[in-house]
């Protein structure tokens, strides 16, 4: 290809200008372009928890301003359920699942996470008065092809299930995947978390759901293993190694008339 | 002049397409073709990708040193690869979101190291960044056909617009399952090309 006699030397110095000028451009693109993709991660995280406690119609367009009026961010600890201090912004659960010094084992990993962050953050919703209408819950837990990520929001008993919206996954379009269906959304609204005994019995039922049963929803036709996925995930998250401790100390505080 | 830069332009379409002729690009074709819009965001990266490849390859091939050939092409592919990824990151998250990993891919695209291979290293650069265009032009009406049947029967929805109602959004329409599995691709790049043939004998290689 060349016209001129090559050496090494030559062809060093090419790769090396080449490398630089390449190098240089990747660079300032991923450095310039950083706000935007930083602001859109977030937009679409703020974007899925309003959905998630029903406030889309009400934000329309302004999703950042709607969030910051109506949303509340707190840290949880999640052996003890209590709130702590902390930054909710700097939390990110997918770092600290994997750092074995802000993480454990769970005993029974049922929902295949592998790992569980030893804090969570969750959102307090609260309506025009300032009063808790929805407590914003983030899951986790594997699907049929890699781990899915979502939320579920409970009205203020934290029992009754206001939705369950999936943010992230990576399940079988048209099969597992449904799991963003609308239709199947809708199935969810006003199911119970616990019994009375207060042992998580939330679940996919395949088949289809008796009428009347309020712990249950129709699991996803033809994707049973994400439909498992999907009831393993809950009964973890919310049973004892989940978020059961934190729901029996709001629940105490509420009833001490203390509101957070 | 102008001819050719139409011939370059619109010959990888149907005449020397990519994926139906070349054979070309065909992994990619099958991960990405479940919706149009998926298909149709994948063609304008692959088209970036190829147009501007081919426009620096070329412009430096004069000087690339052979022995090290592949390797440069490699390298300038691959920036600009990562550049359309980020692009695609701050200005359509949603997209990239589901495409990131095929976005990623495109470094191994046979299409575009191929153009870079057999088109830029010899001509000169604008005809070479036309042939970029031509090119990503052909991937993408293979793509979108593709994908257009594959949405339509697989999901009924065209660009996420519903066209046949499914039973289980209570319509009519029972999806075909088997078209939203990738390998369904195959069949209908083999019917596209088999199509193609019948339209234009002499891609018919000879035995």
């Amino acid at each position: 290809m060349s016209s001129n006699k090559e050496t090494p030397i030559k062809t060093i110095g090419f790769v090396l200008a080449v490398c630089l000028v390449c190098a240089a451009l990747v660079s300032i693109s991923a450095v310039g372009l950083k706000d935007k993709q930083v602001a859109n991660k977030l937009l679409d995280q703020q974007t899925k928890i309003l959905e998630t406690a029903g406030l889309l119609d009400v934000a329309g367009d302004d999703i950042v301003a709607t969030f910051n009026k109506y949303v509340d961010a707190k840290m949880i600890d999640l052996d003890s359920g209590d709130f702590i201090e902390g930054n909710p912004e700097l939390f990110d659960e997918r770092r600290n699942s994997r750092d074995a010094t802000k993480s454990d084992k769970p005993e029974n990993d049922m929902a295949g996470i592998n790992r569980r962050s030893h804090n969570a953050v969750i959102y307090l919703v609260r309506d025009d008065a300032g009063s808790v209408k929805t407590v914003v819950l983030p899951i986790v837990g594997s699907g049929l092809w890699d781990l899915m990520y979502g939320y579920v929001g409970l009205e203020s008993d934290l029992n009754t299930v206001r939705s369950v919206v999936y943010s992230d996954h990576k399940e079988t379009p048209g099969l597992g995947a449904e799991v963003m269906n609308p239709k199947w959304k809708a199935l969810w609204p006003g199911k119970k978390i616990y019994d009375q005994n207060g042992v998580a019995k939330v679940r996919l039922v395949k088949g289809g759901v008796k009428a009347g049963d309020v712990h249950g929803v129709d699991a996803l036709s033809g994707a049973t293993l994400t439909s498992n996925g999907v009831t393993r995930t809950l009964q973890f998250w919310f049973g004892e190694e989940g978020y059961a401790p934190f729901i029996a100390k709001y629940r105490s505080s509420l009833g001490k008339g203390g509101a957070h | 002049m102008s001819s050719d830069v139409k011939k370059v332009l619109t010959g990888p379409i149907v005449d020397n397409n990519p994926i139906a002729l070349q054979i070309l690009g065909i992994c990619s074709a099958l991960a990405v073709t479940s919706s149009m819009a998926n298909a149709l965001v994948m063609t304008l990266a692959v088209t970036v990708v190829t147009a501007f490849s081919n426009l620096f390859i070329s412009a430096i091939r004069n000087h690339i040193p052979s022995s090290v050939r592949i390797i440069v092409q490699m390298a300038i592919i691959a920036s600009l690869v990562i550049v359309v990824d980020q692009v695609l990151k701050a200005f359509s998250y949603q997209l990239s979101k589901e495409l990131s990993v095929f976005v990623g891919l495109i470094i191994t695209n046979c299409i575009v190291m191929g153009r870079a291979e057999a088109f830029a290293m010899k001509e000169k650069p604008m005809v070479s960044f036309m042939d970029g265009i031509g090119n990503g032009l052909g991937y993408g009406v293979i793509l979108m056909a593709v994908a257009f049947i594959r949405e339509l029967f697989g999901f009924g929805t065209l660009f996420g617009i519903e066209i046949l109602p499914l039973i289980q959004n209570d319509g009519w329409y029972q999806a075909n399952g088997l078209l939203v599995l990738p390998f369904s691709s195959f069949f209908l790049i083999g019917f596209l090309i088999w199509a193609i043939r019948q339209w234009k004998p002499e891609q018919v290689e000879k035995d």
